[in-house]
């Protein structure tokens, strides 16, 4: 055997071991993170901080599958943000009107979601670059419109008013505040963990192929725009369970759930938190609300606030929070192996 | 085989392809030559789905490749390398290799498993060694040299097994040394692994030396087949492209 070969010999298992073992250590961290914010209530009163949470659960959701589209697939998308709207006002919907239980009202919602995205999905992901990030976003207008405009089924510029039923399941009791926040940890994680496990699998690196250079993965054999509507469709899935987060939390759904600057959230976090790590839009989303909560408190001029913000983030680091920080350990640690 | 039969495109009132009748046999090794506009890469974007054909028939051991799309084409079994080496910039060379092999294995689209699956790494591995790219698999494709980013585009259609293998001006954009190890390697690939291969070419002390087999083609219809002797003394492709420098009394 020569030299070469026996490194790769050495190198491939190695590789491929390290690959199958980080499945288990994503879902070891997973656990790890869902017990920490479980015990969370016990440790803490403040129902401020379980709110946060929450809406942490609900646009971390969001932003990390917009992220699929943004950051693996190079598909920078203006509307994804209807995704979440359609999971509010499904969810809502559902259990006004039909008094379906709660799992069954989920599973029907993400039903629905699924086929909505695969008729929005078929027509946009044939677009290429800003004609299908305007698309999206014309999609999203139509959707927000038919909101506005079909009074008698949305409640129009007023949502859904009443409150949204929470049956009790399995004894659970989305009624009750602590139960809201454990379902929706449980959500948050679970769906993040999918999400991993997507980006980490073959689909993902067909993904980060279409993104550096669809026309090549194309003369590889790969369809691509198969690829594109899947991950299309599966981003709206985890949007939507977002959405359904939101609903739950709020009782109700809005048009602004399903307005375009939903979508302008979703990108602002991924450039906050960053797009080439995982974990960017969650750290995204937990600034953007940190930033939200203590400058609206602050000031009337919130917007002038995150616009120097994105400013800062964009012209001064050039990049998210995650990617700076995940560079800057890089080059710290090359330094020092030197 | 491949049966290239009246094979015609034209863009508006230009004949970029014009009529275009060929055959390759299999195992052969052929070299398509023609000054700039000649219609060359245009053939290649027929034969491999970049374009959709006028008219016309390319026959891959009888079926019909005519209008197909790319992925459709490239499981038929034929690959190709592009002039500007095309690869995926932010992969390394292993990751690139072996998720060319998942597509090629129809595992592209898998969401339960991890990436790399232990069914691709044969393969890719052996893609890696032919193009004396395995002591770079852990380099970023950005990173690698002109050289190595062109070995990775042939490396990526290899891989996939191909019965006929294209490559778009392999030399293209290398310094004279560069030049001559790429086309050893073209040359060494087409000995070992007896597969058609077809390639583009301007240089014509390269295509003299290693070519069994040239195309000559001019306004998109071919002026001349043959060895390369016969070429050598064809008047019309002394006339339209080799001028006096490469005809048969200036090799002697």
């Amino acid at each position: 055997m020569t030299e070469l070969q026996a490194e790769q010999a050495a190198v491939v298992p190695r590789i491929e071991s390290q690959s199958q073992r980080s499945r288990y250590i994503d879902v070891l961290i997973a656990l790890a993170a869902f017990a920490v914010l479980a015990i969370l209530p016990m440790l803490t009163g403040s129902k401020a901080l379980l709110d946060f949470v929450i809406r942490c659960s609900a646009f971390g959701l969001f932003a990390t599958s917009l992220n699929l589209l943004v950051g693996f697939t190079g598909l920078v998308s203006f509307g994804h943000g209807m995704f979440f709207g359609l999971g509010a006002y499904g969810f809502g919907l559902i259990m006004q009107r039909t008094g379906l239980p709660v799992p069954v009202a989920f599973v029907a919602t993400l039903v629905i979601t699924t086929l909505i995205a695969a008729v929005i999905g078929a027509i946009c992901v044939r677009l290429k670059e800003i004609y299908f990030a305007f698309v999206t976003l014309a999609f999203q207008m139509l959707i927000h419109s038919t909101i506005l405009s079909w009074v008698s089924l949305t409640g129009g510029d007023q949502g859904l008013r009443g409150g949204i039923p929470r049956p009790a399941f399995f004894g659970i009791d989305l009624s009750n505040h602590v139960h809201l926040y454990i379902t929706s940890c449980a959500l948050l994680v679970i769906g993040l963990l999918l999400m991993r496990q997507i980006a980490q699998s073959p689909f993902g690196y067909t993904l980060r192929m279409i993104r550096d250079n669809a026309t090549r993965a194309s003369f590889i054999g790969i369809d691509v725009w198969r690829a594109k509507l899947t991950i299309f469709v599966l981003a709206a899935l985890f949007a939507s369970t977002g959405g359904i987060i939101m609903a739950l939390f709020v009782s109700g759904a809005y048009p602004e759930f399903a307005y375009w600057t939903i979508s302008g959230e979703g990108i602002f976090i991924n450039m906050l938190g960053g797009v080439t790590t995982f974990l960017g839009p969650m750290v995204g989303t937990v600034l953007l609300l940190i930033l939200n909560d203590t400058v609206t408190r602050l000031t009337e001029y919130y917007g002038i606030v995150l616009g120097i913000v994105i400013l800062f983030f964009a012209i001064g680091l050039r990049k998210g929070l995650m990617d700076f920080v995940v560079e800057w350990y890089a080059r710290r640690r090359d330094g020092s192996g030197k | 085989m491949l049966e290239i039969r009246s094979l015609s495109k034209s863009f508006g009132g230009v004949k970029a392809t014009d009529n275009v009748t060929l055959d390759f046999a299999d195992g052969s090794l052929t070299a398509v030559i023609g000054p700039n506009g000649a219609g060359k890469s245009t053939f290649f974007n027929l034969i491999t789905g970049a374009l959709r054909p006028d008219s016309g028939q390319i026959l891959l051991n009888g079926v019909d490749m005519a209008g197909r799309s790319p992925p459709e084409i490239v499981r038929h079994g034929i690959g190709r390398a592009f002039q500007v080496a095309s690869i995926f910039p932010s992969l390394t060379v292993q990751e690139t290799m072996l998720a060319a092999v998942c597509a090629d294995q129809r595992r592209a689209s898998v969401l339960h498993r991890r990436f790399p699956l232990a069914e691709t790494r044969d393969r890719a591995e052996h893609a890696m060694e032919l193009l004396g790219l395995a002591s770079k698999r852990n380099r970023i494709a950005a990173t690698l040299s002109h050289g190595d980013q062109k070995l990775l585009d042939i490396a990526l259609a290899l891989v996939l097994d191909p019965k006929v293998l294209l490559l778009d001006e392999p030399t293209a954009g290398m310094g004279t040394e560069e030049r001559w190890r790429m086309i050893d390697k073209v040359r060494e690939l087409w000995e070992t692994q007896k597969i058609t291969v077809v390639f583009i070419e301007h240089d014509m002390d390269i295509v003299f030396k290693i070519a069994p087999e040239i195309v000559v083609l001019c306004y998109g219809r071919i002026l001349a087949t043959g060895t390369p002797d016969a070429i050598r003394r064809n008047e019309a492709v002394i006339d339209a492209y080799l001028g006096t420098e490469h005809h048969a009394g200036a090799a002697v």
